[in-house]
């Protein structure tokens, strides 16, 4: 076990997250170097992730490391009955960095347990996905110039959205306000509500994704409402398109407004807010490198970067 | 389970009663009694084990008790008892004294007893031991160190 490894956005102290955010700003400013030349890591995806994986691996590159890995667990030994303990003890005989995606959810913190080479989880299961939230948390940053004294509006599916659920934990290190914004089937589970509660952060529930709602936020982070997620397929019909943002919506809203989206996105986003200034969902995406070189530096110990590029 | 009657001119509920050196484990919930008795693994001892259920409890009820001659249980045994029934009370007995009356002590941490009932969850998928934080005593409720889903204490298995 080490310490070094990233593994649930909830490990990370707010002195943690400013210090990242702060290492995100200097690489979007220095994105190509030589820091990680000599280093050899490994992006390990028990299930596919095309998006993620290519971020990763854009951020190693781009800073002069090395990557091997896997993307299709299928063509490994995993489809063999090889056990995850044994698949991270032979790739950690090779590597500096493991940077994985499992499909069962506790199996990056079980992987940073069995070796002592640092993990960084890119995603298991349902659980956690701290560089996610590390792009959402650099995001709003990055557009707001504050993660104080914000309102952040969460629209959609906020039951099994795992991307809101940790941006909520890693936002209450911050004063920020949150509207919760979905069907009841969908709303946010009562643990972080009660989380909420607990801890003085403020918060609205509604159902109705109205413009009072969209005009007093500074940030609204949408998410998709899956099919599959309705054992009742009259009711999915019934909510589907009320979480939908159509550009007319954005008429009064703030200035400093930005729209955020983990994606893929489907219809929850109309393609005509994408023209609209107060998009930001693509650029969330491209904040990923940042945030990810600024994690991956983290994970290895690379403290001095800031001498090296100089 | 056989019951403490090694004497047949004294009466049984003197033989009952008195334990001369053993463990007595008290105040245990009567919907309890059993899955206790079956993790202290008290069906495969040879020694004699007196077992009461459904007995007047002012605290519980209804209440359980276990007690157990000659034998003296480890520490991580007891703990498991407070998974499942953090009332119970544990005495030790010496010559017929009680010499030590302890209420059970869960640990912060739950090794490798329960199941975490998430089907996802890495502990259900690869050979190793599950892990559980304990997040809130009575009632006992846990929370899975890896996959972080919660256990309240009708879930315990």
């Amino acid at each position: 076990m080490n310490n070094s490894s990233i593994v649930s956005i909830n490990d990370l102290s707010k002195q943690d997250i400013l210090s990242l955010l702060d290492d995100a700003a200097f690489f979007e400013q220095h994105p190509d170097s030589k820091i990680l030349d000599g280093k050899l890591i490994a992006t390990l995806f028990f299930e596919p992730s095309t998006r993620t994986r290519l971020s990763f691996e854009t951020a190693v590159n781009r800073l002069g490391g090395k990557v091997i890995g896997f993307s299709d667990p299928a063509a490994t030994s995993t489809s063999k009955g090889e056990t995850l303990k044994d698949t991270i003890k032979m790739v950690a005989n090779y590597v500096d960095l493991i940077i994985m995606r499992h499909y069962l959810e506790g199996a990056a913190r079980y992987a940073s347990e069995v070796t002592d080479i640092p993990v960084i989880n890119a995603g298991d299961g349902a659980h956690q996905h701290p560089s996610q939230t590390m792009l959402d948390l650099y995001s709003i940053f990055k557009t707001q110039n504050t993660l104080d004294g914000l309102t952040v509006t969460m629209v959609g599916d906020l039951k099994y959205g795992r991307t809101v659920h940790s941006l909520l934990m890693a936002l209450s290190h911050f004063d920020v306000r949150f509207n919760f914004v979905a069907c009841p089937e969908l709303q946010m589970p009562e643990e972080f509500i009660t989380f909420c509660r607990n801890n003085n952060i403020r918060f609205n529930i509604s159902e109705d994704f109205n413009a009072e709602v969209i005009n007093e936020s500074d940030i609204i982070y949408m998410t998709r409402v899956q099919r599959e997620r309705f054992s009742d397929l009259m009711q999915y019909e019934r909510v589907k398109d009320l979480y939908n943002l159509h550009n007319a919506m954005l008429d009064d809203s703030k200035p400093n407004l930005r729209i955020l989206h983990p994606l893929p996105r489907v219809n929850e986003i109309s393609q005509d807010v994408d023209d609209n200034p107060k998009a930001y969902y693509f650029q969330q995406a491209k904040n990923g490198v940042f945030a990810r070189q600024a994690m991956i530096c983290r994970a290895l110990g690379i403290t001095n970067f800031r001498d090296l590029i100089k | 389970m056989n019951l403490h009657n090694s004497n047949m001119n004294e009466k049984k509920e003197l033989a009952v009663a008195a334990l001369r050196n053993g463990t007595v484990i008290d105040h245990i919930p009567a919907d309890q009694l059993f899955k206790c008795v079956a993790l202290l693994g008290i069906e495969s001892l040879d020694k004699s084990v007196t077992i009461g259920n459904n007995l007047q409890s002012r605290r519980l009820g209804k209440k359980g008790i276990i007690k157990v001659e000659d034998t003296f249980f480890p520490d991580d045994v007891l703990s498991r008892i407070a998974i499942i029934a953090p009332s119970a009370v544990i005495n030790i007995i010496r010559d017929y004294e009680v010499i030590s009356k302890q209420p059970v002590r869960l640990p912060d941490e739950v090794i490798g007893i329960v199941e975490c009932n998430n089907p996802k969850c890495i502990t259900r998928n690869e050979p190793m031991k599950s892990r559980f934080r304990v997040i809130n005593r009575n009632p006992v409720t846990l929370s899975c160190y890896y996959c972080e889903h919660e256990l309240s204490a009708g879930q315990i298995k």
